[in-house]
């Protein structure tokens, strides 16, 4: 069985869970991200997402995070 | 004196915690080398005075926020004798790597976990004596909003102020094996009624909807108490006027008691008719942003406005500027990239204010017919926002947004009342300290233009404002704006509410005489094109003062009179010119 392929954040369903594999981010949004809880090995959880292509709400940990899609897409995830 | 520095995240209540500790006695201060105010009080920790400074939120010391520079700032050129670092306990999972940054500045640290009950109700168990031992600091649980715990933390900063420097810092290794051993998650720690109303709030076909009628409620909330208050004040203002300085100065010659009267005092009553829609602006603000429900206006909100260069928060801050622009900008604090918070700042003037709307509905009435009424003014309501639109397009590019859009959405709270009654006295505090002089000034200046020289009539065309509004015929001329409502212009600078009067004065009419001088003298067309320009050029000077004192950069300041009034002289010049020729 092979393992499930990676993708992006901004790819989840509402309702996914995933596993982040990688931040592929500039050094601004990389410490943001870190310091949010949002690093490799935690798990995320797509909670919603606005309309129009507005932002995400998702979760990690005990924290309900919004971010846009730009930087939703530097989130590489393994879904779970 | 020793110092006490506050340190934290974005949402740790560290405010709350600062207010908790030092009551209503915080003074607004200024730093050498740094570029923000910070706010600092007196304490007493046992038998002794300590100073406690309210550093910016920040998440990390290594990014390049303008908060995080302010804090390494002033950690660096400061002397901090203790370090009060302020954790979300249901979230100290990730945030004990602030704390891990911070014990770099050797200054020692009392950890305080704030919002103890919060995490309780989650199921988080945190075993504080444990959690100290790992990391060497001693550690208080505590709720701020409730004042839970404060007493052992008074207790700990007295310790903690004759304590040795902080040893070494622990490194990642054990602060994880200090979370595994003392701190416990359960596997589903969520906020249920959080959940539950957000699946409402943010329901991709509700949410927007009910954004918009919150945000009326608030607004129709505001202008329904703020009015009766507003008015009450205005004539005690009126009455002490009457009944004592008038008197008072019945002697003295007509130039000193004019200036004391219609410049100083005047000024002075200017300034007060803003205290209560202040006050009861932030009650507002405070309901939204403390309940969380700003974070969730910005998530609905942020697609439209992220192509104009702003943010939902910028987005509330501009429909709060609808009501008074005044308390709208001093709102924006909440944005924390200045690019962001500056580009909002030079948008939020063009909202149709509540005193530009008595201009508006005083010359419709006298100069439309009242089956056109509604159109004109919703065409003005247009044109603001158009203005708006406009003005952020042109200065995205320039006022550029350099924090990562990433917010936290915190769950729903309720906000006590001390924390909303706080939060309005320290507002109006900062406004009256920061903006009584330069209006009670302004407000002289004008009188003083139209009042001289001595002989002419007050505000005729033979005054010095008179003499203004022809020199000025040239450029505003074309705009179909002639001398005497150039004058009325000059007054309208000061504060909308005033022009009314001011028409008065310059027409030598009043009621409904004044009406119809008006209605023969100018067209539908001119006054038009004088509405527009009410619109989109200076608010008022309180406006400007509240823009000078919060952006803190004179060159900033001359662009955000500049430009709209660029804009507004483009705006009256294109309708006029096409309404005359067509």
């Amino acid at each position: 069985m092979s393992p499930t392929p990676s993708q992006t954040l901004a790819a989840l369903s509402p309702g996914d869970c995933a596993t982040i594999l990688a931040l592929d981010a500039g050094q601004a949004l990389y410490h943001r991200l870190a310091a949010l809880g949002l690093r490799a090995g935690k798990s995320v959880r797509m909670i919603r997402r606005a309309r129009f292509g507005g932002p995400f709400h998702i979760r990690v940990g005990t924290t309900d995070l919004m971010l846009r899609i730009p930087d939703a897409r530097r989130i590489q995830v393994r879904k779970a | 004196m020793k110092r006490v520095a506050l340190v934290g995240m974005p949402n740790t209540g560290k405010s709350t915690l600062f207010n908790r500790l030092t009551g209503a006695q915080a003074k607004v201060g200024n730093w050498p080398g740094i570029t923000v105010d910070l706010l600092s009080a007196k304490l007493l920790l046992g038998d002794q005075m300590v100073q406690l400074v309210d550093l910016p939120g920040i998440y990390d010391l290594r990014g390049f926020s303008e908060d995080e520079h302010v804090v390494t700032t002033f950690l660096s050129q400061q002397s901090v004798d203790v370090l009060l670092v302020v954790l979300n306990a249901s979230q100290i999972e990730r945030q004990l790597q602030l704390f891990a940054q911070l014990a770099q500045f050797k200054v020692p640290v009392v950890l305080v976990l704030n919002m103890a009950d919060e995490a309780a109700a989650l199921g988080i168990t945190i075993e504080r004596e444990a959690l100290a031992g790992w990391l060497g600091v001693p550690i208080c649980l505590v709720s701020a909003k409730h004042g839970q715990g404060m007493e052992q933390l008074r207790n700990l900063m007295a310790r903690a102020l004759r304590a040795p420097a902080q040893a070494s810092p622990p490194d990642d290794s054990v602060i994880e094996a200090a979370i595994k051993s003392a701190v416990h998650v359960p596997a589903q720690a969520s906020h249920r009624l959080t959940e539950k109303i957000d699946r409402v709030l943010l329901d991709p076909w509700l949410g927007l909807p009910l954004f918009f009628g919150v945000m009326f409620l608030l607004f129709e909330a505001v202008f329904w108490l703020g009015t009766p208050v507003q008015n009450a004040l205005a004539a005690v203002f009126s009455t002490v006027r009457s009944a004592a300085l008038e008197p008072a100065l019945a002697a003295a010659p007509p130039l000193l008691s004019g200036l004391l009267l219609d410049g100083v005092y005047n000024g002075l009553s200017t300034v007060a008719s803003f205290v209560p829609l202040i006050i009861l602006f932030f009650l507002a603000m405070a309901i939204v942003e403390d309940t969380g429900y700003l974070s969730r206006a910005a998530f609905l909100i942020d697609a439209l406005m992220a192509r104009f260069g702003l943010d939902g928060r910028s987005f509330v801050m501009i429909l709060m500027g609808f009501g008074c622009n005044v308390p709208a900008l001093m709102g924006t604090r909440v944005m924390r990239s200045r690019g962001l918070r500056l580009l909002t700042m030079l948008v939020i003037p063009f909202s149709l204010c509540s005193a530009r709307l008595q201009v508006f509905l005083f010359f419709i009435a006298a100069l439309f017919p009242p089956r056109a009424a509604p159109l004109v003014l919703f065409s003005l309501y247009v044109m603001s926002i158009a203005a708006a639109m406009v003005t952020s397009l042109v200065f995205k590019r320039r006022l550029i947004n350099s924090d990562p859009f990433v917010l936290e959405i915190p769950p729903y709270r309720f906000p006590t009342l001390r924390q909303i009654a706080l939060r309005g006295w320290h507002e109006v505090r900062h406004f009256l300290r920061r903006a009584t002089r330069f209006i009670v000034a302004g407000v002289i200046l004008v009188w003083v233009l139209t009042h001289f020289p001595a002989a002419a009539a007050p505000g005729s065309s033979e005054t010095w404002a008179g003499h203004l509004g022809v020199w000025l015929n040239p450029v505003l001329g074309p705009l179909g704006i002639d001398p005497k409502l150039t004058i009325a212009l000059i007054f309208g600078f000061v504060a909308k509410e005033i022009v009314i009067g001011s028409l008065a004065v310059i027409y030598a009419r009043e009621g409904g005489a004044l009406v119809s001088a008006i209605a023969q003298q100018v067209d539908w067309v001119q006054a038009y094109s004088f509405m527009l320009f009410t619109l989109i050029y200076t608010p008022c000077l309180s406006t400007i003062a509240t823009i000078r004192s919060e952006a803190r950069s004179p060159a900033f300041s001359v662009v955000a009179v500049a430009w709209p009034l660029a804009l507004a002289w483009l705006a009256s010049f294109a309708f006029y010119q096409v309404a005359r020729h067509f």
